[in-house]
């Protein structure tokens, strides 16, 4: 069947090198020493692990469990012992550790029960947990947990489901030989896809140098009676990138602030539409990937490997040759050496080169940008390599970001063609780490922000109402002392006449509501007094009636003598605790 | 009497665009300094007080006052250039140490759980009650160090955020990566 594709500007076309290893079948690689195995081997959260080191695992058995929608489960890749939880360098440019569980096999091989499930009574919902629970990520690289992928756009309707046989960086070949070898379950794989997902098309992209797997796959739809589309695109590099390949396909361009489900398509790699299968119908876990050895070996071979194998001890299978001093993970175009060659195998791994220096001659030194836009030509998404060379190079993030660094792919055509082999792809991937370390130091900053800000507002808020509860207790308070003393000032009424002092609590009450501070200072003052008042009397209180008498005597005398003394001056001005103690001291106040 | 129909001319003119000038003042009035939040969005938010102020945003009130611009420890070297170029001024040394991000960490097993430490947070990162062990919100904690001094029985330290591979910075590339030599296959 002919189909219009459409193409994408620039591109290269570095030797593929991918005979060499295509001439033998998959061959499973032998169970390694001892397996280690990341937890974090997809986008998103890290799994949590939740073995220890002596426990005894199965093969397929769960030892990190995802956390959060967008986290894949983690399995033992055979079965064995615990041998501890630890950090070890993972395979990744940084050469840093992370947690990994390892494991030592015990040789047996033996699966936990599986659970094969009849596809087709299971619900959507159903089919998405349990291929995140089978740990099934893509394979084409990114790892990107492929449940988190399988949900259709509310508001777009899926035209185009994408699967990417393409496979377009020089040296790999572990999907070429998947599709020879294994077609028939990479597209029931597909069919799951489709179910999910409701396309109007299925379309196969595999590069037109891979007939023998374009035919295979064809064969496999045939037979299966699907109606997906096997289409060959031009052998160019990087068509196998999902951008490249969903332009090549459909003619559609994903921009990098969009999902491409917001275009209506959606892309998945041929090798995760294998274990999508092995995962639903099979009821088997992630537990082993193909993974291509080549470059510098005696024997260039497929092999279906263990996650956690340790890489060294892989490449030995292939023979390497004497002067091999590195491994490259991935193609030559973006694969890194890999810090330490017993780095663990992870689902990520899709090729290692042995690299020596004559097969990658070192690069002579780095030479002036001459402006001569072959960066530009050669750049798969229309971007200007050099223009956001100039601004890396000179840190000024927010021009690279005006010339869309983030729509780089970093497929390394720019550094490819370079005429002054400079490494650009190393500026890019510098520019753009430095702009999300900023973007998380702002995000941060912003948090800070606004707890510290709530903070204050909320400590302000809790005085605010501290002293409005005061100086309610504080009003109450003072009113139930003007009661009191309005009381008192009663019963004293009947005996002499009462002193301005019942007046006062009143006033006092009703400043309490005008002003809360100082109905509490009168409260406080009136308690004091209240307390000096009930106090006093307490000393006569145990005494004869004489004796009482005889106080009162003086008492009379000691009162008629000051008042003679201040007479006129301060008399009206007399502390409002004397009258109460003056004469009438022989009825006993109420308050003792 | 061509001379005062000039001056009325004149005159009418620097009504209108005087009312024009005023309406303007009202209308396009802006709230706040916008220099200061310029500058308080340079500050790290720790709210540390290392700058003798109590918060950051003080601080950036201080600078625009014409306080000194290096005096902002979690800000660092860079954090005083980018106030350089903002406010034109001379890029000066810190005039304190800088010291690599870090947060505090709770020994938990010699906490009493006084909550002395979570009063003095500015960001609320710490957990706990009265009796209760007292943890620290590892993603909240700027660092700062205020829950350090208050501390009774000295049970908090800081630690250094080491790199990992999420937040690991692909390098300046100057240094050519060179390949570690092939352990020796059996």
């Amino acid at each position: 069947m002919l189909m219009n594709l459409f193409k994408f500007k620039g591109g290269v076309k570095p030797p593929t090198n991918k005979t060499q290893s295509l001439t033998l079948p998959i061959a499973v690689a032998p169970l390694p020493s001892r397996l280690v195995v990341p937890l974090h081997q997809s986008i998103g959260g890290t799994p949590r692990p939740v073995v220890q080191a002596g426990d005894k695992v199965l093969k397929g058995q769960l030892i990190g469990e995802a956390d959060g929608w967008i986290s894949a489960a983690v399995h033992a890749p055979t079965s064995g012992t615990v041998l501890e939880v630890a950090m070890h360098v993972q395979p990744h440019p940084s050469g840093l550790d992370a947690l990994c569980v390892v494991i030592e096999p015990d040789g047996q091989d033996e699966w936990i029960a599986r659970e094969p499930v009849e596809y087709a009574s299971l619900k959507p919902e159903e089919v998405r947990e349990r291929l995140q629970q089978a740990g099934v990520v893509g394979l084409g690289g990114a790892v990107f947990p492929t449940h988190g992928k399988l949900t259709a756009s509310k508001t777009v309707p899926m035209d185009e489901l994408v699967i990417n046989g393409a496979e377009c960086e020089p040296f790999i070949t572990c999907d070429d030989l998947l599709m020879r070898e294994r077609a028939e379950e990479v597209v029931r794989g597909i069919g799951i896809f489709r179910d999910l997902l409701q396309p109007k098309k299925v379309l196969i992209g595999i590069e037109d140098n891979k007939p023998e797997a374009a035919a295979a796959m064809r064969a496999a739809v045939d037979a299966l009676q699907e109606p997906f589309l096997v289409v060959q695109v031009p052998t160019l590099y990087p068509a196998g990138g999902a951008k490249q390949l969903i332009r090549v396909l459909t003619g559609k361009e994903v921009p990098a602030s969009k999902r491409s489900t917001d275009l209506g398509v959606q892309c998945f790699n041929v090798a995760t539409a294998y274990t999508a299968w092995r995962a639903i119908a099979h009821g088997e876990p992630v537990v082993s990937r193909l993974v291509t050895l080549t470059g510098n070996v005696a024997e260039p071979r497929n092999y279906e490997v263990l996650i956690g194998t340790p890489m060294d001890e892989l490449l030995a299978l292939a023979g390497p040759k004497a002067d091999t001093d590195g491994i490259v993970m991935g193609g030559p175009m973006m694969g890194f050496l890999v810090p330490q060659a017993s780095v663990p195998v992870v689902k990520a791994t899709n090729c290692l080169i042995a690299h020596s220096a004559k097969l990658f001659p070192p690069k002579a030194p780095e030479m002036p940008c001459i402006r001569c836009g072959s960066c530009a030509q050669a750049c798969p998404h229309e971007l200007q390599p050099f223009e956001m060379y100039w601004f890396s190079r000179a840190k000024n993030f927010g021009k690279t970001q005006e010339y869309h660094i983030f729509d780089c792919i970093e497929c390394g055509c720019c550094s490819f063609v370079c005429p002054s082999r400079i490494p650009l792809v190393q500026y890019f991937r510098f520019a753009k780490s430095e702009i999300w370390a900023r973007e998380r130091e702002k995000n941060a900053a912003d948090q800070a922000k606004i707890r510290f800000e709530f903070k204050q507002h909320r400590e302000e808020r809790e005085k605010a109402e501290k002293a409005e509860k005061l100086a309610k207790a504080a009003a109450a308070q003072a009113a139930k002392k003007a009661a009191e003393a309005a009381a008192a000032a009663a019963a004293e009424a009947a005996g002499s006449t009462p002193p301005d002092s019942a007046a006062a609590p009143v006033a006092t009450a009703v400043d309490a509501e005008i002003d809360p501070k100082k109905a509490a200072i009168a409260a406080a003052m009136a308690r004091a007094k209240a307390q000096r008042e009930a106090a006093q009397p307490k000393n006569t209180a145990a005494l004869t009636p004489a004796q009482q008498q005889e106080i009162a005597d003086i008492e009379a005398r000691r009162e008629a003598g000051s008042r003679s003394e201040d007479q006129g001056s301060s008399a009206a001005l007399a502390p409002p605790t004397s009258p109460a103690t003056t004469a009438d001291t022989s009825t006993p106040p109420s308050r003792s | 009497m061509e001379l005062l129909l000039a001056i009325a001319v004149m005159a009418l003119g620097a009504v209108v665009l005087g009312a024009a000038l005023g309406y303007a003042s009202i209308k396009f009035k802006v709230e706040g300094d916008p220099l200061v939040e310029k500058i308080e969005a340079i500050l790290p938010q720790t709210q540390c007080g290392q700058c003798g102020y109590p918060g950051c945003k003080p601080y950036a009130e201080a600078i625009a006052n014409g306080d000194e611009i290096n005096k902002c420890p979690p800000g660092g070297a860079e954090g005083v250039q980018r106030l350089a170029d903002l406010l034109g001024r001379e890029v000066k040394p810190l005039d304190a140490e800088e010291k690599p991000k870090q947060i505090a960490i709770i020994d938990e097993n010699t906490c009493i759980g006084c909550t002395l430490c979570i009063q003095a947070c500015p960001v609320d990162a710490i957990v706990g009650a009265a009796k209760q062990m007292h943890t620290i919100i590892a993603q909240q904690c700027t660092g700062c160090e205020l829950c350090l001094p208050p501390c009774p029985v000295e049970c908090i330290r800081m630690a250094a955020i080491g790199e990992n591979i999420d937040n690991w910075k692909w390098k300046y590339p100057v240094v050519e990566i060179k390949a570690m030599p092939l352990k020796e296959a059996a």
